[in-house]
């Protein structure tokens, strides 16, 4: 870079920073953004409040959400008891009244549903798998699995949007955003925050952009949505009559106009597109590179799964973010739809975990042969559980179950998580029994796990400092090794 | 003699004491600063309360519940009486500082005793803030109400030393801000970039190239306000001036939860866009808009009007508990008319009463209450049975259509769907909500009031319904309302508002630059009968606008934000405007107003990948022909997947009212301009147009020039933009079949008759440069 444009950048180096993307990590600062900083704090809020607070666990995330909500009495939370009482009704003393979704509260019986599928403990801690995701059984000894999450929300929307934000209703920052806020990319070239999508074939619940949405957050902190198919990234791709140096020489003139009207006007803004321009025509060269599956190995195919090179797969979504992530994307997260089971379950389960088994599992080992699990957490979760006794006629073999918040399982492994099983559910796998976690300490934690606490980890918007865990969220330290 | 030496240095001293109490007060960016620091009042508003809220007010503020140590200290009474829970110790003795405890407390480093505490996360107060509350408590401790809830009044015109810069009110203010500082203001900008930037904030389009001729060459002394009045008359005004409503009103094509369908809310937008083009003075805009349905002479146009409380979304999500939704959509409309009429952030007393502001809950579930007689369900149903609206709805027919609704413009002969409000026959009892929660009422039942910290609501002149809400609000008394209006043009115009927290005025809120400013023009604004032309014309004919943007090291470095107007403020367009200069200027923009939203060019994937399956907009399914040519306000937003071009230029995603968009610079923009078909076809149509001409290579580029950058080029700007184009074209004249490739971009039909296509395609590559100019999309 010219002198000059160095001059530009100095000049105000406060605001552009405010105004810049993905490099917030790469740049002089390193890695080390504090909150406030693009408020025009005073001094000592700046420095009182710089990131990390403390040594992190977990340099990245890669969150695997499973979107639509799993059944955990089908995949975790074996209840035997359930079985024995298949078909008869939920005691009151159990449902204490609990409210209950539009789609049930009607129904004159609440018959109990046993797990159609067979059960086996795996691991030295003796975790509970079902038949259906062999290969998740097959990592116990790297799993912490939280069998006692709550939620507050009984639909899929405020209760996705509650998981992903902190809250609700309303427009606040999505995990990932709040990540990238205070951490920045370790990547200069991509962005610190990264979403993909895919579906399955069970009964689907929409996924929308507030889930990844920057808040009242500046927008470079939004999440962008990668895929694996031809264009990875949205305008990525240079029209057909546009080749590499052709680009340059374009990019060159824009920059030297550019500069002449820095010149001219005086106003750094002007630097800073030039920079982000420069930065495009890096990233253009950088994503497609880690986008392509092409020239995976062997080994690493057969691990994911033959699913992993069909672009938008869950599958080939694990492996990007395994990419992403190795190169340096903070907070890759991924959404599979297709888990909103309210009839059929046991058909619909089983399709949903042949998507997703395997390939979950395979990122594990993946990151950890590679050394990485140590810096990485990963997360696998719905937005709540199911019930425990049917929605709709309950067959032998077939059974729904609607939304239940009260208790469900999510696991975690690597990025400073204590391998193991967390909290016990009742017998009946309606309430739960000790150790329960809420969504705000689970953002707590995680946030701990990256070395920020939470509740320092503030952005003062419209008279309020906002923070993901709102005004709750207790780090669950029995879960940090 | 050396008497005068100890005088001499005396009055250096003082010099240097008076230069440094101006550095402190320079960073509060006040307007009003006077030459004396030891006399100077500290003032409560000013000094004292911003610190109080935000460091003291979480524990012992007006949220009751919360109060620690019984201590309030947003009110004199409670701060100034003996202390319950230490005997014979007050927080605040007027006069004198070392015997109030709270000068003690803040000034401890004891984690026992310090205040803040250190387990409330907040940092202590720094010495200059201790200092304040010491001499403002010597002063006497005196508290004033909020700035913002005492009704404006015009102050003086203040005197300047420059009497020849101003052009009206407004520039008394800013120059007399500027002049304390020892600033002074940029000289008036060309006429090329006044045309521009009166275009861009009057019409949010950019000039013909008969209009920059018309006004360019214009020599009449006045003829820059004769271009703003017709400016101001143009159609496209109310286009521009709907996309500051649209986001405060969080205007969408679509319901927003999880199954996302089609409704029709689309006769609403315009609505607004006519009210603006009609002139409806603000006070009738924000009656019709609160009550339309009540007025005593309703007609269908002023009932259409209600529908900017039906914006916010709506369940279709299959299950889900009525109550639970009914509730929160009247949560939604609280948060609005809150925010967007009144500029305070009242959701916080939902749950409790508030930490900053006098909000308690009660008052929140009155005002709450006014919604919550509507005939609105939370849930009518799933979306296998979804409707283009919900009830209450308005019906309008092909005859309303033709007569007194004429801007509702469609093709379509069917009866339209709008949901609107209307108020049930049995209104519904309203209480308070414990924790804000739909299922936990409390016994506590409240009457529709307005809030009355505000402005009392004087039931024998308002009734107890909308209609009462909009006469409350519209008041001229209100000490809110015009201040927040003219302060959200004020951003439009210059970026930032005059209250920077332009959807906060409450204690929290950021104090306004230039106080007497903002009240001058809420006074002025409701004597000229809430006129918006007017206002938006003073703002507009101001030498404070006229100047030009350049930026001196001496500005950036002593006014990087430039509070103090010393320059003309460069601004990002909005993402809308982006679209629209780029389709204006390419002679591609459809200038029709009004009608369904339409889809233009979009990515591949972006509703497919995120839809459950449902509904008809789970699938793309793009428009053709001119309507891939409309204004950037008439995409279609689905709001769980809103335009994808538009966001990245940080377009609200009008998920819920938004009063300030961000202002963002990043790679992902620099991908869309390069890479966008809308502004590939652009560049192709311009550059197939201007090589049919019969000028010279170097004329054709100054033209396009000209057409993007509303300004000629300069020497350097040519020389290369022609070097770059021959080059092109040289590569263009050996290679047809990437010349027919270039070409073939975009849906617009090709030109049917002959052209130097090899000029046209390096005349594309070079216009595509010009787009991608840092000016190209700067408001300068």
């Amino acid at each position: 870079m010219n002198e000059f444009l160095e001059h530009g950048l100095n000049q105000n180096r406060r605001k552009f920073l405010s105004k810049m993307s993905l490099g917030i990590g790469g740049l002089a600062l390193g890695s080390l953004v504090a909150p406030g900083l693009f408020e025009g704090k005073t001094e000592e809020e700046l420095f009182a409040n710089v990131l990390p607070h403390f040594a992190p666990k977990a340099k990245r995330v890669i969150y695997l959400f499973q979107n639509g909500a799993p059944s955990q009495l089908d995949l975790f939370d074996y209840k035997p008891k359930l079985q024995s009482m298949h078909g008869e009704d939920l005691p009151a003393s159990i449902r204490m009244g609990q409210r209950l979704t539009g789609m049930t509260a009607n129904q004159a019986k609440f018959p109990l549903a046993g797990s159609k599928f067979n059960f086996s403990q795996h691991g030295q801690h003796g975790a509970w798998f079902s038949e259906t995701i062999p290969h998740i059984a097959s990592i116990a000894d790297d799993l912490c699995i939280v069998k006692t999450m709550y939620t507050e929300a009984i639909n899929h929307d405020p209760a996705l949007t509650f998981f992903q934000t902190g809250a609700q209703v309303g427009n606040r920052p999505s995990m990932g955003s709040w990540i990238s806020y205070g951490l920045g990319s370790e990547n200069k070239n991509l962005p610190a925050f990264c979403v993909l999508l895919s579906k399955g074939k069970g009964n689907g619940q929409g996924v929308y952009s507030k889930l990844w949405n920057n808040g009242f957050l500046d927008s470079i902190h939004q999440g962008v949505q990668f895929t694996s198919g031809e264009e990875p990234v949205k305008y990525l791709t240079d029209p057909s009559f546009i080749q590499r140096d052709d680009k340059r020489a374009m990019l060159d003139e824009i920059a030297s106009l550019n500069e002449a009207s820095y010149k001219e006007i005086g106003d750094p803004e002007i630097v800073a597109k030039i920079q982000q321009y420069e930065l495009s025509y890096r990233m253009q060269m950088a994503v497609p590179e880690i986008t392509s599956l092409q020239n995976e190995p062997e080994s690493i195919v057969k691990m994911y799964g033959p699913d992993c090179l069909v672009p938008g797969t869950y599958a080939a979504n694990c492996l990007l973010a395994r990419k992403l992530s190795e190169n340096g994307v903070r907070f890759v997260q991924l959404y599979h739809q297709g888990w909103d089971a309210h009839d059929n379950l046991p058909a619909q389960l089983e399709g949903q975990c042949k998507d997703v088994d395997q390939a979950s599992a395979a990122l594990v080992k993946d990151l950890k042969q590679r050394g990485l699990l140590d810096e990485t957490l990963v997360i696998w979760g719905g937005e709540f559980g199911r019930t425990n006794y049917c929605q709709g006629a309950l067959a032998k073999d077939n059974y729904g179950r609607d939304h239940h918040p009260r208790c469900f399982t999510i696991w975690m492994a690597g990025g400073g998580v204590k391998p193991g099983v967390h909290g016990e559910t009742d017998e009946f796998g309606y309430n739960i029994n000790t150790l329960p976690v809420h969504v705000h300490d689970f953002h707590a934690t995680v946030m701990h796990l990256m070395g920020v606490q939470h509740e320092d980890f503030t952005f003062k918007h419209l008279g309020r400092r906002y923070r993901l865990t709102d005004v709750a969220g207790n780090v669950i330290n029995e879960i940090i090794s | 003699m050396k008497k005068n030496w100890i005088n001499h240095k005396l009055t250096i001293l003082i010099a240097l004491m008076v230069i440094g109490y101006i550095a402190i007060g320079a960073i509060r960016y006040f307007a009003s600063s006077t030459k004396n620091a030891e006399k100077e009042l500290v003032s409560y508003n000013r000094d004292i309360r911003p610190i109080l809220s935000d460091k003291c007010f979480t524990c012992h503020g007006p949220d009751v519940k919360k109060v620690k140590a019984d201590l309030r200290l947003d009110q004199a009474t409670y701060a100034y009486a003996p202390l319950k829970k230490s005997k014979g110790k007050f927080a605040i003795v007027p006069g004198h500082p070392e015997l109030s405890e709270l000068v003690t407390r803040i000034e401890s480093t004891d984690p026992k005793i310090m205040m803040p505490l250190p387990e409330s996360h907040l940092t202590p107060l720094s010495a200059d803030e201790i200092a304040l509350f010491k001499k403002w408590i010597k002063q006497g401790a005196k508290y004033e109400k909020h700035w913002a809830f005492v009704t404006p009044v015009k102050a003086k015109l203040p005197a300047l030393d420059n009497t020849q810069w101003p052009s009206n009110e407004i520039d008394h203010f800013v120059l007399a801000a500027m002049e304390a500082k020892d600033f002074s203001p940029n000289e008036e900008a060309n006429k090329p970039a006044l045309i521009k930037r009166a275009f861009v904030d009057i019409t949010g389009l950019p000039p013909t190239h008969a209009e920059y001729q018309q006004w360019n060459n214009n020599t009449q002394a006045n003829w820059y306000q004769q271009m703003v009045k017709a400016l101001l008359k143009k159609p496209a005004y109310g286009e521009k001036m709907g996309v500051l409503w649209l986001d405060l009103a969080r205007y969408a094509d679509s319901y927003g939860f999880q199954d996302d369908n089609i409704r029709t809310q689309w006769p609403w937008r315009d609505w607004v866009i006519n009210a603006f083009n009609k002139n409806l003075p603000y006070d009738q805009f924000l009656t019709q808009q609160i009550a339309g349905d009540l007025l005593p002479n309703a007609t269908k146009e002023t009932i259409l009007a209600t529908a900017f409380f039906r914006n916010h979304k709506y369940t279709e999500e299959g299950g889900v508990i009525e109550e639970e939704y009914r509730v929160s959509y009247n949560i939604d409309k609280t948060k609005t008319y809150g925010k967007a009429v009144l500029g305070v952030t009242i959701e916080c007393a939902q749950c409790h009463d508030h930490k900053y502001d006098p909000f308690s809950a009660k008052d929140y579930y009155q005002l709450y209450g006014f919604f919550n007689i509507s005939k609105e369900k939370g849930y009518e149903g799933d979306v296998s049975i979804s409707t283009p609206a919900k009830t209450p709805k308005l019906f309008l027919t092909a005859a309303d259509r033709k007569t007194v609704l004429q801007y509702i413009n469609t093709k379509d002969t069917n009866t339209l769907e709008v949901a609107v409000m209307g108020d049930s026959n049995k209104p519904r009892p309203t209480y308070i909500l414990n924790r804000g929660s739909y299922d936990a009422p409390s016994n506590v039942q409240v009457q529709p009031t307005a809030l009355e910290s505000i402005m009392p609501f004087d039931t024998t002149k308002y009734p107890r319904n909308r209609l009462g809400l909009a006469g409350w609000t519209v008041n001229k008394k209100n000490p809110l309302t015009a201040r927040v209006f003219v302060n959200f043009i004020w951003q439009e115009i210059f970026g930032k508002g005059i209250v920077k927290t332009s959807g906060d005025y409450g204690l929290q809120g950021e104090l306004p630059t230039h106080p007497e400013l903002l009240d001058w023009l809420a006074v002025d604004f409701m004597e000229h009968n809430w006129d918006i032309k007017y206002l938006m014309e003073k703002i507009v004919t101001s030498s404070t606008y006229k100047q030009s943007s350049e930026i001196k090291p001496k500005q950036l470095e002593k006014d990087p934000d430039n509070v103090y107007y010393s320059r003309s403020p460069r601004i990002r367009y909005k993402a809308e405007t982006i679209r629209d200069f780029i389709l204006a200027s390419s002679g591609l923009l459809n200038y029709t107003i009004g009608g369904p939203s339409v889809k233009p060019y979009q990515p591949k994937g972006v509703w497919e990948s995120t839809t459950s399956g449902r509904g008809v907009l789970a699938s793309y399914k793009q428009d053709h022909n001119s309507d891939l040519y409309r204004r950037g306000l008439y995409t279609f937003i689905k709001l769980t997947a809103p335009p994808p071009s538009m966001m990245i230029f940080d377009a609200s995603n009008r998920d819920q009212c938004e009063a300030k968009r961000s202002s963002t610079n990043t790679p992902l923009q620099a991908l869309n301009m390069l890479n966008d078909p809308t502004i590939l076809e652009a560049s192709r149509v311009m550059a197939q147009k201007i090589s049919m001409g019969a000028e010279s290579l170097d004329e054709k580029i100054e033209k396009a020039f000209e057409s993007i950058l509303v300004r000629p080029a300069t020497r350097f700007e040519k020389n290369k933009l022609v070097k770059y184009c021959e080059n092109q074209l040289a590569v263009y004249q050996q290679k047809p079949a990437l010349t027919k490739e270039t070409l073939a971009i975009g849906e617009f039909a090709q030109p049917n008759r002959k052209y130097n296509e090899a000029e046209a395609a390096a005349l594309m590559k070079t216009i595509l440069i010009m787009y991608n100019l840092e000016e190209a999309i700067t408001k300068s």
